[in-house]
């Protein structure tokens, strides 16, 4: 009986050819859009998470001033000082590594090359903090450090525009008036998550940038990297303890400082990606609602001419059992079909854009399941439910409908 | 099912056998009588026609004597055993096994060859394919329409969409054969045709005809001729003896 319902299903299926192409055609542009939409979204999620979590696990950012996010303008506030750096890790517990940062855009020469950049003065500890790792050298030593020596560890990004294919360790380039030379070569980053390139970045000490860059003692940034990450919290309460103490704020005075750590930058950058995967998903969730209306009309559209089939098969000599199970298999293969068709539309697509995108792809087995059973389930819903009505019906009725 | 017991010899001799059979239908006020009262016997190898104005009942009778439908009262033998009280799948097995439908609208499904319709009831029989194709073909023979096998409904003329109709009713040799109104959507040159062939397959295979009709032309084929009238059997007589 089985094999005679399945051969019997096949059978409609291929002499309603244009139907049960509808019906796939409406499976297949709800399963392919929710799951494209879906996988995106979470691999542009990912992308920006990825980057934050490159800037160092367990990152507390130090700043001047009270407002956030990038382009911060701390005009007033005053800077930090290299000593404020030491305090913090002489005084506050649980801390891994504190790296004073200070910034300034130069033109950097190499041979025939030039290139505008940023050079950053920090410490040793700025590597550990922002969780770069060396492709090649080595760091600069806390003798050079203190001595302010003319040393650099550049990134990929310099390494390419400066030197090409040359090896760059041991040469010197030229920031503005004074000979460095490469002591290290970063391993690349990539893009950051808002677009910038990361690998863009050359490190010179601290007292190095201060004396013959900036010419002052100022620190713009102070990152801090936790021990763990359990201890941010009580880490973030003693900085600004700390701070406005050696910043000697008064008691009902604001912070002129602030105190971030990565979860909210973390949370300030995923949120709108969250956000954008969030209204995505609703978009490509109303195309499966009306690939699953599609689906549901050409169902109820046919209603009587199956009501009719149905009815002849009954006065032939069919159990309602066979003819329920016909109509089962014609609507599982079919949405089924339609499903495993969305399944791999959607996976080509989503690795295709990701490329484009430069977002990972990631598979998502659970958005692919619940896109293809809620099709699937309207598929079946709507092609065997009106066939067991019809089924129920007494030949002669169903002979009848109109 | 017990399908076989049909095959019992029947008591009397009698294919079937009404025995004071009501049918009513709807409730209360609204309750329609569609059958009063019928008894009726009908013999292996007769060509009957079911007669009357519209709402005599004939169609009922002609529903429930193609176990598409149960009595509301009284008996139903079909040779001999009680179908009044079988299930729905039952009355399903036994037209399977015993009985074939022509219809006045025709009821080939659509889009489907005149091969795949003719081979339908096999398929719920489960014969294999090349059994299926073999008896398929040679009911498309006896009907005239071997070469007609590949066309759909929508490509066959009125008269071949019934011929293809008695094609897949015979095609599973039934004790039987029921036609409701076979020529009532057909021009008078195509019914004659019909009628014809309806009166070789009685005669020439010994298949028991059984056709509701109301041209009186039509009748005149069947050996037997019964007349209702308000649900009742108001003459019952053979062609040729004038009552």
């Amino acid at each position: 009986m089985f094999w005679s319902s399945v051969l019997l299903a096949l059978r409609a299926i291929r002499r309603n050819l244009l139907r049960s192409f509808l019906t796939i055609l409406g499976i297949v542009i709800g399963v392919g859009a929710v799951i494209t939409m879906v996988t995106l979204g979470n691999g542009a999620t990912r992308a920006v998470s990825d980057q934050i979590s490159s800037l160092g696990s367990n990152l507390i950012m130090v700043r001047p001033g009270q407002r956030l996010g990038p382009g911060r303008d701390s005009a007033g506030a005053p800077r930090f000082k290299a000593s404020d750096a030491e305090a913090i890790a002489a005084q506050i517990g649980s801390i891994h590594a504190v790296a004073p940062v200070a910034n300034k855009g130069v033109t950097v020469v190499y041979a025939a090359r030039n290139w505008a950049t940023t050079v950053t003065g920090s410490t040793d500890a700025y590597f550990t903090v922002g969780n770069w790792r060396l492709a090649d050298g080595r760091i600069f030593t806390k003798a050079e450090q203190r001595a302010g020596k003319a040393v650099c560890v550049i990134g990929a990004t310099v390494r390419k525009e400066l030197f090409g294919d040359r090896p760059p360790l041991g040469d010197e380039l030229r920031i503005k008036n004074f000979a460095c030379e490469v002591i290290g070569l970063l391993q690349s980053k990539g893009q950051s998550a808002m677009g910038m390139d990361q690998d863009d970045i050359i490190v010179i000490p601290l007292r190095t940038l201060q004396r013959r860059l900036t010419g002052n003692q100022d620190v713009n940034t102070l990152m801090v990297s936790a021990q763990d990450s359990g201890d941010t919290d009580r880490i973030m309460a003693d900085l600004r303890l700390l701070m406005r103490e050696r910043r000697k704020i008064v008691a009902n005075e604001d912070d002129n400082f602030s105190i971030l750590d990565t979860r909210q930058i973390a949370e300030a950058m995923t949120g709108t990606t969250k956000v954008l995967t969030l209204l995505l998903g609703a978009v490509a969730a109303v195309s499966l609602l009306v690939g699953g209306i599609g689906i549901m009309n050409i169902m109820l559209v046919s209603v009587t001419e199956r009501t009719r089939e149905i009815g002849i098969r009954l006065a032939i000599g069919a159990l309602e059992r066979e003819v329920l199970l016909q109509f089962l298999i014609e609507a599982v293969a079919l949405s089924s079909l339609g499903g495993v068709v969305g399944i791999t539309l959607a996976t080509l697509a989503s690795i295709g854009l990701a490329k484009v995108m430069q977002v990972p792809y990631i598979f998502d087995p659970g958005i692919n399941l619940l896109s293809f059973l809620f099709s699937a389930a309207i598929g079946v819903i709507f092609g065997y439910f009106p066939a067991r009505r019809a089924a129920r019906l007494d030949p002669i009725d169903a002979l009848r409908h109109e | 099912m017990n399908a076989t017991s049909a095959h019992a010899a029947p008591e009397n001799g009698a294919l079937i056998e009404l025995r004071d059979a009501t049918k009513t239908y709807g409730q209360g006020p609204a309750t329609f009588l569609a059958l009063r009262g019928v008894n009726l016997r009908i013999d292996a190898g007769e060509f009957v026609a079911i007669m009357g104005p519209s709402g005599s009942g004939k169609s009922t009778a002609m529903n429930i004597l193609g176990c598409l439908d149960n009595p509301t009262s009284g008996a139903y033998l079909f040779r001999g055993m009680h179908v009044e009280n079988l299930t729905r799948n039952q009355r399903a097995l036994l037209r399977r096994y015993y009985l074939g439908f022509v219809f006045q609208g025709f009821n080939l499904l659509a889009r489907t060859t005149a091969l795949e319709n003719v081979e339908l009831p096999l398929v719920y029989r489960g014969e294999p394919r090349a059994a299926r194709h073999a008896k398929a073909r040679a009911a498309l023979d006896a009907v005239g329409l071997r070469q007609w096998e590949h066309h759909t409904p929508a490509e066959l003329s009125g008269g071949q969409q019934q011929r293809v109709a008695i094609a897949r009713a015979i095609v599973t040799d039934p004790t039987i054969l029921l036609a409701d109104e076979p020529t009532g959507n057909l021009d008078s040159q195509r019914s004659h045709e019909i009628m014809d062939l309806l009166a070789a397959l009685n005669r020439d295979r010994g298949i028991t005809v059984l056709m509701v009709t109301h041209e009186p032309d039509m009748a005149r084929y069947a050996k037997r001729v019964i007349h209702f009238v308000d649900g009742r059997v108001d003459s019952d007589h053979h062609n040729g003896e004038h009552s």
